[in-house]
C-alpha cells in the first residue's frame, strides 16, 4: 500500500472473494509469462513525503531562476509579474483537478472560463473566433499551417526568418508529414525584407507567416506583409506576442487570416519552457476547420443560460481520421491564467503596460547602446525587447560575456547566434515590466565592463579564458 | 422542474467577467515610469499602434476573485467526488507535486537558462528519462510532446523517418477498431492513409485481419494494450510478430498504461516506440482539459531520429560537479526536429518526477495492481447488485484497469439510454463513466475507477447505479429528465452547433 491507495489486507480479501479469485496475480492472468515481469522495475525504493520535497528543493537550488539574478532573458518567453489571484485561483482544486468538460452540467466553471477566454483573445487580436487554446506557441503556429492546407491545399509554405527559430523548425517538423515545404525569407534591417517576401510568394504558397514583433524584438509593418500573401490567395498567418497588443494594432484589423501565439506573457510562469498555452484565432470562415476545443454559449431545458463544447464534429473523437487536427485538450489552466490575467489588467491596464515596456526598452536601447563596442543591431520600432551587437565578437565570445556578467548576477540576454549564423555577435534583450530604470542601469555597467573585459582577454590571451 | 424548487446556484445565472465592472475599475496599478519619458510617435509609428483598446473587462481585485471563484463552484472536481471517465485515468493528484512545481528553481527558471546554470533541471528531466525507459522497457526517451496526442505525432513521424532513413516509402498505418480518435486523426496529420484492422470475439486484434492487411506498405501498427475495452491482449507477442515481419514499426499508445506498470512492458511485449500519458498514469492534474505531456521512450533503431534537443549527461556517472555535467544536445542530423518550443512542459515533469521518487518501483506496480483490483471488484458488485443483468460488461473476461458496459438490455428494458444513466448520476454526485465509447460497444459505457478510490467509495457508485436502476424500472421519466440538481440542466448542444455563440458580444 502506498500513500495514495487505500486497499488494506481485510480490503484486499473481502474484493477477492467478490470477484472470485484467489490471488491478485490471477488479474494479470492474460497477459502470457512472456511478457510478464516477475522482478521490480530497476528504480530506487519510494520515498516519504517530506524525502520527496527536500530532494526536489535541492534540484531546485541548482538552477539559476529569474529571482537568483537580475534577467534581461527574452526570446520567446518572458518573466513578467504573475499576480497571487492566479496562483489562489489555478490551485483550486475545481479549476485544477477536472478533465475536458465532457458532462457539461457539472462542467459550467471550466466551460465558461473557456467562452471569457476566447472572447478575450477576440479582442486582443481584433479576430472572429478563438479555440479554447492549444499546446504552445511554436506549436500553435504549425496548427495554423495545418488549417492553411486543410483550406487550399496548396503545397508551399512562406516564412519570414524572423519568426522564432522554434516554431520555424517545429513547422518544418510537423509539415513534413504531410509533405509540405518551407521557404524562409530572409530579413532587411531587422524585418522581412519585403521584396523578398513578395518574390517567394506565388499561387502555390498555401499560408505566409510573420510574427509582430518578431524574433528580433521589431515591430513589423504587417499591412505589405499581409497584402503580398493575400495577393495571391495564400493565408496570411501572424504569429502575435498578446502582451503588445494594448500598444500594437490587433492583427484582425490589418487582414489577418489567423492570429496565433504563445500565452505565457498571460499570466503563466515560465517553468522552464512549459506548460504554457497557444493561442489560436481566425476570421470567421475557417472556424470549421479550425484544430482544439472551442466552447459555446446555449440554453437548458428551462432556459437557463449556459455553456458547452461545441463544433466538435471537427474533430478527432467523432471525425476520427477525417479530422482538422488531432488535438485532444486545450491548455485549459494555462488559459485559465490567461483570462484571469487581461481581467486583472484590464482594459486600460494592457495599454499602461505596453506604454511602460515600451519606454523602459527604449531607455534600455539608448544605454546599451551608449556602450563602448556595443551596437543596435537594427533600428526598428520596439516593444519589450532588441537585439544588441557585440562588435566583433563571434558566438563563443558572447557566450563568455553572458558568463562574466553571470558571475555578477546579472543574466544579459540570449545569444543571437545560435539560431542566426548571420548574427554571431547578436545579444537579444529583454526588458519586462519587472526590470527597473536601475537594473536596466546595473545591466549596462555590467555588460560594458564584461564587453571590454573580454576585449581585452581576446587581446592579451586569445581564447580569453572562461570567466568562471 | 420549476422555479419554486430551483437551486440557488440554478437561480444564480451565468453572468461573464465581461458583464460585470465599470469603466474606470482595476486590479492593476503599474510600475512607475522611472525612465525618461519619450513621445511615444518618436518610438512607435502612429500607423502600427493601436487606434482602440481591446474591450477588456474593467474590475477590481475583489471582483475578479469572486467572480471566478464563484465560477469554479459550478465544476465538478476529482477532490470532491469519484470520477470514474474510462481512459482518462483520474487518479488522486498529490498536493506535493503543486508544491515543489511551484519553488521557484522550478517555476521561475527561464527555457533559455544557460545549461551550466540549470543543471538541477536537466537533472531532474535525465532521471525521468531513465524512469520512464524502465516503466517503458526501451532505452532512449524524448519528453518533448506536450500531450498524448502529440506523443502520437511525434510517434509516427518517427515511423515515417525511419522508412525514409532506409529509403521505403510507405503508406498506411494500421489502427484497430477500437482506438481512440486522436490514433486515425494523427495518421491523417502525418500524412499516412488509416486501414482499420477488425476485433475479434475475445475483444482483442482479429489477427487473421491483421494478417491479410499488414504488407510492405505498412508503416506502423498503433495499439492500445490493454485496449480501450479494457482488455489485454494475449496475442501481443504474434501481432508484434506479423507486423515485424513485413518491416513495419510498432507504436504503444500509453493511454492505458495504468494498468501494467511493473507488470508488463511495453518494450518486453515487442513495441519499437511507447508514448506516455503523464497526466494519466504519473497524476498530473488535469486542469479542466489540459495541460498535459506526452514523452515517448524508443528502441535503438528509431533513437537516430529523436526529436532534438536531447539530454546528453557527459562523463557518465561520478562527474558530479563539472558545470555542464547534463547538457541539451542540438547536433542530431537525424532528428525529425522540434515539434514545439523549448524543451517540453517541464512543470508536468517535475510533478511526474515527484511521483516516481514517491512511489518507487515497488509503489508503481502496487498502483497497477490496484487499479486492477479496483476495476475487478467494482464490477464485480456491479454484477452482484444485478446491475450487469440490465447493462453487461461488452467482454465478459477479467478486465484491466476499465471495463466496458453495453446499456443496450438496459435500453430495450427500461427505456433509458447510456445518457440517461449518465445524466442521472449527476444527481447522485458522481462524474459518469466516458459513454458512447468505445464506438463497437452500443449504448457503451467505460468506467475506470482507478487505485486511489476506497472499497467505500466504489461500493456506494455501485449501489447509485443500482438504485437509479431501479428508480428507472419505475418511472424511466426521471433518469430521461435528469439531471435535475446541478447548476444548470441538460443544454441544447444541438442548437449550439447550428448557431454558434463563439464569444461575447460586446458593445
Amino acid at each position: 500500500m502506498t500513500r495514495y491507495t487505500a486497499v488494506t489486507d481485510v480490503d484486499r480479501r473481502a474484493m477477492l472473494e467478490a470477484i472470485g479469485i484467489a490471488s491478485v496475480d490471477e488479474l494479470f492472468a492474460a497477459i502470457p509469462a512472456a511478457v510478464r515481469r516477475s522482478a521490480p522495475l530497476d528504480l530506487p525504493e519510494g520515498l516519504g513525503e517530506a524525502a520527496v520535497y527536500a530532494e526536489l528543493r535541492e534540484l531546485a537550488a541548482r538552477n539559476t531562476s529569474v529571482e537568483d539574478e537580475v534577467s534581461f532573458l527574452g526570446a520567446g518567453m518572458y518573466d513578467h509579474y504573475v499576480p497571487a489571484v492566479i496562483d489562489m485561483l489555478m490551485s483550486r482544486s475545481e479549476f485544477l483537478t477536472p478533465y475536458t468538460p465532457y458532462q457539461p452540467e457539472i462542467s459550467q466553471g471550466g466551460l465558461q472560463v473557456m467562452f471569457e477566454y476566447q472572447t478575450a483573445i477576440c479582442e486582443l487580436t481584433g479576430m472572429d473566433v478563438s479555440n479554447a487554446s492549444v499546446y504552445e506557441g511554436p506549436s500553435a503556429l504549425a496548427a495554423a499551417a495545418y488549417l492553411a492546407k486543410l483550406t487550399n491545399g496548396r503545397t508551399r509554405f512562406v516564412i519570414s526568418r524572423a519568426v522564432h527559430p522554434h516554431a520555424r523548425e517545429t513547422l518544418t517538423t510537423l509539415c513534413a508529414g504531410y509533405g509540405m515545404s518551407v521557404t524562409e525569407v530572409p530579413l532587411a534591417d531587422g524585418v522581412t525584407d519585403l521584396a523578398a517576401w513578395g518574390s517567394a510568394i506565388d499561387d502555390d504558397v498555401s499560408a505566409a507567416f510573420f510574427s509582430q514583433p518578431n524574433y528580433l524584438g521589431a515591430v513589423e509593418d504587417p499591412a505589405p506583409l499581409v497584402a503580398a500573401a493575400r495577393a495571391h490567395g495564400a493565408l496570411a498567418v501572424c504569429s502575435a506576442d498578446p502582451l503588445t497588443l494594448g500598444v500594437l494594432e490587433a492583427p484582425g484589423n490589418l487582414g489577418v487570416d489567423v492570429c496565433v501565439g504563445e500565452g505565457q506573457t498571460l499570466g503563466n510562469r515560465l517553468d522552464f519552457g512549459g506548460p504554457s498555452f497557444g493561442f489560436f484565432a481566425a476570421r470567421d470562415e475557417h472556424v470549421r476547420r479550425m484544430p482544439g476545443r472551442i466552447a459555446g454559449e446555449t440554453v437548458d431545458v428551462d432556459g437557463r443560460r449556459g455553456f458547452v463544447l461545441t463544433l466538435q464534429t471537427r474533430e478527432q473523437h467523432i471525425r476520427r481520421e477525417k479530422a482538422t487536427s488531432n488535438i485532444c485538450t486545450a491548455q485549459a489552466l494555462n488559459a485559465l491564467a490567461g483570462v484571469v490575467y487581461l481581467s486583472w489588467l484590464g482594459r486600460q491596464g494592457l495599454v499602461e503596460l505596453g506604454e511602460l515596456l515600451v519606454q523602459r526598452t527604449a531607455y534600455a536601447r539608448e544605454t546599451l547602446g551608449a556602450l563602448d563596442g556595443v551596437s543596435l543591431l537594427h533600428s526598428q520600432p520596439a516593444v519589450r525587447e532588441f537585439a544588441v551587437s557585440l562588435e566583433g565578437f563571434d558566438l563563443e565570445a558572447v557566450r563568455r560575456v553572458i558568463a562574466r556578467c553571470a558571475a555578477e548576477h546579472v543574466n544579459p540576454g540570449h545569444p543571437l547566434g545560435i539560431d542566426y549564423p548571420e548574427y554571431q555577435s547578436g545579444l537579444l534583450v529583454a526588458i519586462t515590466e519587472q526590470r527597473s530604470r536601475a537594473e536596466i542601469d546595473l545591466l549596462a555597467d555590467v555588460l560594458g565592463r564584461a564587453v571590454a573585459a573580454e576585449r581585452a582577454g581576446a587581446q592579451t590571451a586569445h581564447g580569453g579564458g572562461e570567466a568562471r | 422542474m420549476t422555479a419554486a424548487n430551483e437551486t440557488a446556484m440554478q437561480r444564480d445565472r451565468a453572468v461573464t467577467i465581461f458583464e460585470k465592472g465599470q469603466a474606470g475599475r482595476r486590479a492593476f496599478s503599474p510600475p512607475p515610469l522611472d525612465v525618461p519619458e519619450r513621445a511615444l510617435d518618436d518610438l512607435i509609428p502612429r500607423r502600427l499602434r493601436r487606434a482602440e483598446p481591446a474591450r477588456l473587462p474593467e474590475v477590481s481585485e475583489p471582483e475578479l476573485v469572486r467572480h471566478y471563484v464563484k465560477i469554479s463552484r459550478r465544476n465538478f472536481d476529482l477532490d470532491t467526488g469519484f470520477y470514474p471517465l474510462g481512459s482518462c485515468t483520474m487518479k488522486h493528484n498529490p498536493r506535493l507535486h503543486e508544491r515543489v512545481a511551484g519553488l521557484a528553481g522550478h517555476a521561475r527558471l527561464h527555457p533559455l537558462q544557460d545549461p551550466a546554470r540549470a543543471q538541477g533541471a536537466l537533472e531532474l528531466m535525465w532521471n525521468l528519462e531513465r524512469a520512464l525507459a524502465e516503466v517503458a522497457g526501451l532505452p532512449y526517451v524524448s519528453l518533448q510532446p506536450s500531450a498524448g496526442s502529440h506523443g502520437e505525432l511525434a510517434g509516427v513521424l518517427l515511423t515515417r523517418a525511419y522508412h525514409e532513413d532506409r529509403g521505403e516509402q510507405r503508406r498506411n498505418v494500421l489502427t484497430p477498431d477500437t482506438a481512440h480518435g486522436t490514433n486515425p486523426a494523427t495518421v491523417t496529420m502525418a500524412g499516412y492513409d488509416v486501414v482499420k484492422v477488425g476485433t475479434n470475439a475475445d475483444g482483442g486484434v482479429d489477427l487473421d485481419d491483421l494478417r491479410a492487411k499488414a504488407d510492405r506498405e505498412t508503416a506502423c501498427l498503433m495499439l492500445t494494450n490493454p485496449n480501450t475495452l479494457g482488455l489485454f491482449d494475449p496475442n501481443i507477442a504474434e501481432i508484434a510478430r506479423i507486423v515485424h515481419d513485413v518491416g513495419a514499426i510498432t507504436y504503444y499508445d500509453g493511454a492505458n498504461l495504468n494498468a501494467v506498470m511493473g507488470i508488463s512492458r511495453p518494450g518486453d511485449m515487442g513495441f519499437d516506440i511507447v508514448h506516455f500519458n503523464l497526466h494519466k498514469s504519473f497524476t498530473q492534474p488535469h486542469g479542466g482539459g489540459g495541460p498535459g505531456s506526452g514523452p515517448i521512450a524508443v528502441a535503438d533503431h528509431i533513437a537516430p531520429f529523436l526529436p532534438r534537443p536531447v539530454i546528453v549527461r557527459h562523463g557518465g556517472e561520478g562527474s558530479n560537479g563539472s558545470a555542464r555535467e547534463f547538457d541539451l544536445d542540438y547536433d542530431r542530423p537525424k532528428s525529425i526536429g522540434r515539434l514545439r518550443g523549448f524543451q517540453g512542459n517541464y512543470g508536468c515533469f517535475v510533478r511526474a518526477y515527484a511521483y516516481i521518487r514517491s512511489l518507487g518501483g515497488s509503489g508503481l506496480r502496487d498502483a497497477s495492481e490496484v487499479a486492477v483490483l479496483n476495476a475487478n471488484y467494482l464490477l464485480a458488485r456491479l454484477r452482484q447488485l444485478g446491475v450487469c443483468d440490465l447493462l453487461p460488461p461488452a467482454y465478459d473476461r477479467i478486465c484491466m484497469h476499465e471495463f466496458a458496459l453495453t446499456g443496450a438490455p438496459m435500453k430495450a428494458e427500461l427505456g433509458i439510454r447510456t445518457l440517461d444513466l449518465a445524466k442521472r448520476l449527476l444527481d447522485y454526485g458522481y462524474h459518469p463513466p466516458t459513454v458512447y465509447f468505445p464506438l463497437l460497444v452500443e449504448e457503451a459505457l467505460l468506467v475506470e475507477p482507478t487505485e486511489t478510490e476506497t472499497k467505500e467509495t466504489l461500493d456506494a457508485f455501485a449501489e447509485a447505479i443500482a438504485a437509479i436502476l431501479t428508480e428507472a424500472r419505475e418511472d424511466p421519466e426521471i433518469a430521461r429528465n435528469a439531471p435535475y440538481t446541478t447548476p444548470v440542466r441538460r443544454l441544447d448542444e444541438a442548437g449550439a452547433a447550428k448557431q454558434p455563440v463563439l464569444r461575447q458580444p460586446l458593445g
